[in-house]
């Protein structure tokens, strides 16, 4: 089964073929899985599609053969062909025929849920919370205190040392979808719920993928990046990421200046004063590669563009243009550029 | 009528302009059953035309990465509208016009049982659809924040509650479909009463034409299914100007009661739509492959089976909602059961085909296309309701390749089949096949291209309802392809059109019977007169016309 | 099929007269309307986040019940009364119904004005009053509809225009009416039994 779902990867992936160059994107193909419940999903799905591929064949065979040998011909003698009106073991037949292959399908299917639906966790797990925004993600990791947004990073499972993600998903505004196709299937986020899901990356390396479930304008940009790293880099980020923000003495009047924008009231800066809860946590802003999840990467003249304008790369982004003058906008982001 | 307190005209002049405001007299104020049906027909069909426009403009979009031809709300306006337009004002309108057209002429009638209500219905449809686009113009509301619905066409909560969804713009859509339900509702009344209290002398239940079997089963589904609709979209516009809480989650309101009350509407409504597809081939493959349909009761059987299933799946909508394990499965195996049923219609039309004279004429065309693209569209439909499958295939284009297999593969296919095969009744007037040929193979061709290769991006993790995509994700070909395969269904469409309007211009008489037919409709003159039948006919077999040209072996001898 | 002008063939004899299937039919598309909000009202049972709450407020409405029912009982005798030609005794009977029907409404907006200037219970307040005002709202409304048909088959008939032959169409009035009935009954077992 496995093979077929290779076969079958490769056939998708190599058509949209590209040479998988380091730090380019892949294709975030659903047969293209590398994690634990992805593969079993792939699995699966080969054998569905096996299945229906088979009756589509037989079924489009008889259509075919009745249409080409039952056509009319031209020296049709005009008379009308024999009426038959029906059948009953014909009728039992197709009708009991697919009642066994449902049959056969539904314990699979049964199967599979009850294997990927699955309440316990194993020794060291991974607690994150996904908390869905119009339109951009953000991450609590309980465990160590830290907040992120956008791009989420999950360590690698090992055989020997199993270290599978269990994401709570909620929203704080109207339902999203988690959804990264290599490494689960998708969950939606739902206001006033939690829901559950689970990731085992058996792969290091960035996988791609975005909510999908439409909500609001902005839908199509809601772009997720997960990094699954091994343990040991998984560490030295967390360990990067709780610490408080960076204090450059060199940028303390950039600083000053952007405590006194609004800034604050929507941003997190972790030893500043901006506290804000509306906007992703900035605290370190520069370990992260892109922009309002995923529309550009984070550099300075993006971030520029962005303070400036928000419309301009994410039109209907819910952050506001600050009507700040250009020079305070360069000043601005030369702080946030500090923030590794 | 206008000219009776104007000046006397001259009365050449007086007679043309009488015969213009009369014709429209005539159109509008008719409680006529045919009129009806072909007002119903015809509206669908220009709404056709403007979802097919957004449709276009949608593929513009999407056809390179990163395009920006459209603004993101321009282009979720579209596919709202696309897909309202499409499943309310083309889908519903079209189906209850063909039932209001050939249910009492199948009977042996003279109207429907209740002629007035028809016509008020068909008016309340037409009054929803265009408050539905009157949005365009009206709906800019007090936050300027307005123009047309941009909620989707399932419009879930709470995006669609008064916090998000500012202006008037919701609004529209839920009184638009709303109003419009009106129609579909008052049709389903008025063929169910018809079916039961009007046939002919002699006309058994079991001796019924399947299409009207089969949109007496879509009624009883209409009469269930709209009006939970109609009720949630109530409580939505409560919520919207009264305060309400229904869907307000910031008051412990539950965001996913409303895709439970949706989708135990939303799933009969895709068999409502889809029964009356397996009406029209029921009809029409017998009558081009010369031999009776198979499996009469069988038919009947799988489509009421196909009804009452039809209430028990819908949750296979929510698979991703997270839902227990035990929800899953059920709504899961209880979607596949419908296979059974199904099947059994599938392979009775091929058993019709078996042993037949086969004449491939434009109808016979379109249904043998739907044969196959309504097969693959109910084993990806399979794949959908195998959950794990599903939980990656939700909300992706795979699930707009599903459904727009289904929705033109499947009903779209026999729409057009059966405008081929009944317009000579309708008009007395014959429609181009060679025209009719071009409109098949360039449209088969068109949507092949458009939407088989959707299913590919759905499995390479491409969501739906996205008005763009980064160029790195590896799906740039797969929706060229699909934007190029408008550019041949579009002219697929124009020739449609034009061999519509060719046939006017032709007037190529059809005969009352072009087909050698068997059902009712064909034994009286093409176009019906108002009464339908001189004399209300008498039958002694499903298929009376048969009996009449084969007095030697009628069916009522085996049946 | 003899009969050149066929008019009383049109409607073959049939168990089924055309309004009674239609009356059948829209009877169904409204359970289907009620059966929502009914659903509605059982889902958010005790998920409002503030009071009032149901057990707090709401009593059992007996007096209402028993007046709708008695409604119900009495134009079933006045359409017996009208299919005898006896049209007094269906007037008084028609009368008795929409007076025991305006008492319900009555009662109901007696209820209704407690609730809100008492208990401070509005459709906006929590999910309690939102669920119950849209369905205790919509089945008076019914019951409206009712009275409005009910008084204007009534006025017809003191004026003389009703007789025996409307009888199947007084009848289906009365169906009608007999189902608003039952949609209270569903709607007491709800609201006043189960939600409290
Ligand atoms: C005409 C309309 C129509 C029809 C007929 C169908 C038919 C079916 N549909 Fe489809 N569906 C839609 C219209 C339709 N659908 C629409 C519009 C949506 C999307 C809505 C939205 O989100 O916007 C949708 C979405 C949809 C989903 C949800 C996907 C998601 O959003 O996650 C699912 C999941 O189960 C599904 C399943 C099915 C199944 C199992 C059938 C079955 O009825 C198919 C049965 C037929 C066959 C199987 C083929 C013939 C049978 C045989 C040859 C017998 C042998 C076969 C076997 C034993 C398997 N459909
Ligand atoms: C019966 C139903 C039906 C039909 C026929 C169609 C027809 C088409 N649909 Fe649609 N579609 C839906 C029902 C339907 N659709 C639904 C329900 C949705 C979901 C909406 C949602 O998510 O909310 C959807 C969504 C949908 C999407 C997904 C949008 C998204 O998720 O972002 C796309 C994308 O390509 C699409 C494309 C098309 C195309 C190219 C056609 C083509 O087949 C159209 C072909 C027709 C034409 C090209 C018209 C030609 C017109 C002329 C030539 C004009 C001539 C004029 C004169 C003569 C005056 N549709
Ligand atoms: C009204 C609230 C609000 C204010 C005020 C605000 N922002 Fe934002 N900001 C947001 C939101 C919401 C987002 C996420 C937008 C998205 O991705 O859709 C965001 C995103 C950002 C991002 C990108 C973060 C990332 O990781 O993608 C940066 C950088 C940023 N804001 C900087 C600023 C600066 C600098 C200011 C002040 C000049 C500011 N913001 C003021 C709400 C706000
Ligand atoms: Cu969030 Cu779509
Ligand atoms: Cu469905």
């Amino acid at each position: 089964m496995t093979r077929l779902g290779c076969a079958l990867a490769l056939l998708l992936v190599g058509i949209a073929a590209r040479a998988a160059e380091p730090g380019a994107v892949q294709t975030p193909s659903i047969f293209a899985p590398v994690s634990a419940p992805s593969e079993a999903i792939a699995d699966y799905a080969a054998l569905v599609i096996g299945i229906c591929g088979a009756i589509f064949a037989v079924v489009v065979a008889l259509i075919v053969v009745a249409m080409v040998r039952f056509r009319a011909r031209a020296d049709d003698d005009g008379r009308e062909p024999p009426q038959v009106y029906a059948s009953n073991q014909i009728e039992l037949a197709w009708t009991v025929l697919p009642i066994l292959i449902v049959f056969v399908l539904g314990l699979v299917t049964a199967r599979t849920i009850l294997a990927l639906q699955k309440d316990e966790r194993p020794e060291g797990w991974l607690e994150v919370t996904a908390i869905g925004h119009q339109w951009w993600w953000e991450f609590h990791y309980p465990e160590y205190d830290i907040t992120t947004a956008n791009e989420l990073h999950i360590p690698l499972s090992q055989a020997e040392a199993r270290r599978p993600t269990f994401l709570n998903l909620q929203s704080q505004d109207v339902i999203h979808s988690f959804w990264v196709p290599q490494l689960s299937g998708k969950t939606d986020v739902v206001p006033n719920r939690t829901n559950h899901m689970w990731m085992e990356p058996t792969q290091p390396g960035l996988y791609v993928g975005q909510c999908a479930e439409y909500c609001g304008t902005q839908h199509a940009n809601m772009l997720l990046r997960v990094v699954v790293e091994t343990r040991d880099e998984f560490e030295r980020w967390v360990e990067r990421q709780q610490r408080p923000a960076v204090a450059d003495a060199s940028l303390a009047d950039e600083r000053a200046l952007f405590e006194r924008t609004a800034c604050i009231n929507c941003h997190q800066v972790r030893g500043t004063l901006a506290d804000g809860r509306f906007g992703p946590d900035l605290t370190h802003l520069m370990s992260r590669a892109t922009l309002g999840s995923g529309v550009a990467l984070n550099n300075r003249a993006n971030l520029i563009d962005w303070i400036a304008h928000p419309d301009h790369l994410k039109p209907g982004a819910r952050m506001p243009a600050m009507q700040l003058s250009p020079a305070q906008v360069e000043r601005v982001a030369d702080y946030l550029v500090s923030l590794e | 009528m206008a000219a009776i307190d104007g000046p006397a005209p001259g009365v050449a002049e007086r007679a043309r302009s009488r015969g213009w405001t009369e014709t429209l007299h005539d159109w509008v104020a008719t409680v006529d059953h045919k009129k009806l049906g072909l007002l119903y027909i015809g509206a669908g069909i220009v709404f056709f035309l403007i979802g097919g426009l957004e449709a276009a403009a949608m593929r513009w979009q999407l056809a390179f990465p990163d395009n920006d031809a459209l603004a993101p709300d321009t282009f979720n306006r579209l596919f709202t509208m696309h897909g309202t337009t499409m499943v309310f004002l083309v889908g519903m309108p079209i189906i209850t016009g063909f039932g209001n057209y050939l249910i009492p002429l199948m009977i042996g009638a003279r109207d429907m049982a209740f002629p007035r209500l028809n016509a008020w219905g068909f008016w309340m449809f037409a009054f929803g659809g265009l408050l539905l686009y009157f949005s365009y113009f009206g709906s800019t509301g007090l936050y300027g924040a307005g123009s047309a619905p941009d909620v989707g066409w399932f419009a879930y909560a709470p995006l669609a509650g008064k916090a998000f969804s500012r202006g008037n713009a919701t609004d529209y859509w839920i009184l638009g479909i709303l109003i419009s339900g009106f129609g579909s509702l008052s049709g389903a009344i008025n063929m169910i009463a018809t079916a039961f209290t009007m046939r002919c002398k002699g006309m058994t239940l079991g001796r019924m034409p399947l299409l009207v079997w089969m949109m007496v089963v879509v009624s009883f589904l209409i009469l269930i299914a709209m009006p939970p609709l109609t009720a949630a979209q109530v409580m939505l516009l409560f919520d919207r100007f009264l305060g309400a809480r229904f869907f307000d989650t910031q008051a412990g309101g539950d965001a996913v009661l409303w895709q439970h009350f949706f989708w135990f509407f939303g799933h009969p409504e895709v068999y409502i739509l889809m029964i009356p597809g397996f009406a029209y081939v029921s009809e029409i493959i017998p009558v081009f492959s010369r031999k009776v349909i198979f499996g009469y009761a069988a038919m009947v059987a799988a489509t009421v089976a196909i009804g009452f299933l039809s209430f028990g799946v819908w949750a296979h909508h929510m698979f991703a909602v997270g839902m227990g394990k035990g929800l899953n499965i059920w709504f899961g195996a209880i979607t596949m059961v419908v296979a059974v049923p199904t099947g059994i219609k599938l392979f009775n039309w091929i058993a019709t085909l078996y042993g037949g004279k086969i004449r491939f004429r434009v109808p016979m065309l379109f249904c043998s296309a739907f044969l196959m693209q309504f097969l693959l569209a109910g084993l990806t439909g399979i794949m959908l309701a195998s959950v794990p499958f599903d939980w990656q295939l939700s909300d992706s284009y795979f699930v707009v390749a599903h459904f727009h297999y289904v929705l033109i593969g499947g009903l779209l296919f026999t729409i057009f089949a059966a405008v081929y095969y009944w317009f000579p009744k309708m008009t007395g007037l014959m429609l181009s096949e060679t025209l009719g040929r071009w409109h098949f193979w360039l449209f088969l061709l068109g949507f092949h291209l458009t939407f088989t290769t959707m299913h590919v991006q759905g499995l390479l993790g491409m969501p739906r309802r996205i008005y763009t995509y980064p160029a790195d994700r590896g799906w740039e070909i797969w929706n060229l392809v699909s934007s190029l395969g408008v550019v041949f269904q579009a002219a697929g469409v124009v020739c449609f059109i034009a061999a519509i309007a060719l046939a006017f211009r032709r007037r190529v008489p059809a005969g009352d019977d072009p087909w050698d037919a068997w059902t009712l409709e064909w034994s009286t003159s093409s176009p019906p007169p108002a009464y339908n039948f001189a004399e209300r006919p008498e039958v002694r077999s499903r298929r009376p016309l048969w009996d009449q040209k084969h007095p030697d072996d009628p069916d009522w001898k085996y049946e | 099929m003899s009969q050149a002008v066929v008019s009383a063939q049109d409607t073959a004899p049939r168990d089924w007269t055309r309004g009674q299937v239609g009356m059948l039919s829209l009877i169904l598309a409204e359970t289907s309307f009620f059966g929502v909000f009914l659903v509605a009202y059982l889902f958010y049972i005790g998920r409002s986040l503030n009071g009032p709450y149901p057990e707090d407020v709401l009593e059992l409405p007996l007096l209402a019940t028993g007046c709708l029912l008695a409604s119900s009982a009495t134009i079933g005798l006045a359409v017996r009364e009208l299919a005898r030609e006896r049209v007094a005794r269906f007037a008084a009977g028609l009368f008795a119904t929409v007076v025991l029907g305006g008492a319900f409404l009555v009662l109901t907006a007696l209820e209704w004005q407690r609730l809100i200037v008492d208990h401070g219970l509005t459709l906006s307040t929590n999910l309690f009053g939102t669920t119950y005002y849209s369905l205790v709202g919509f089945h008076a409304a019914h019951v409206c509809i009712g009275l409005l048909l009910m008084i204007g088959v009534l006025a017809l008939a003191v004026r003389g225009h009703v007789h025996r032959q409307h009888t199947e169409r007084v009848d289906l009035l009365s169906w009608y009416w007999h189902f608003v009935d039952v949609v209270w009954l569903a709607v007491l077992s709800v609201v006043y039994v189960v939600g409290v």
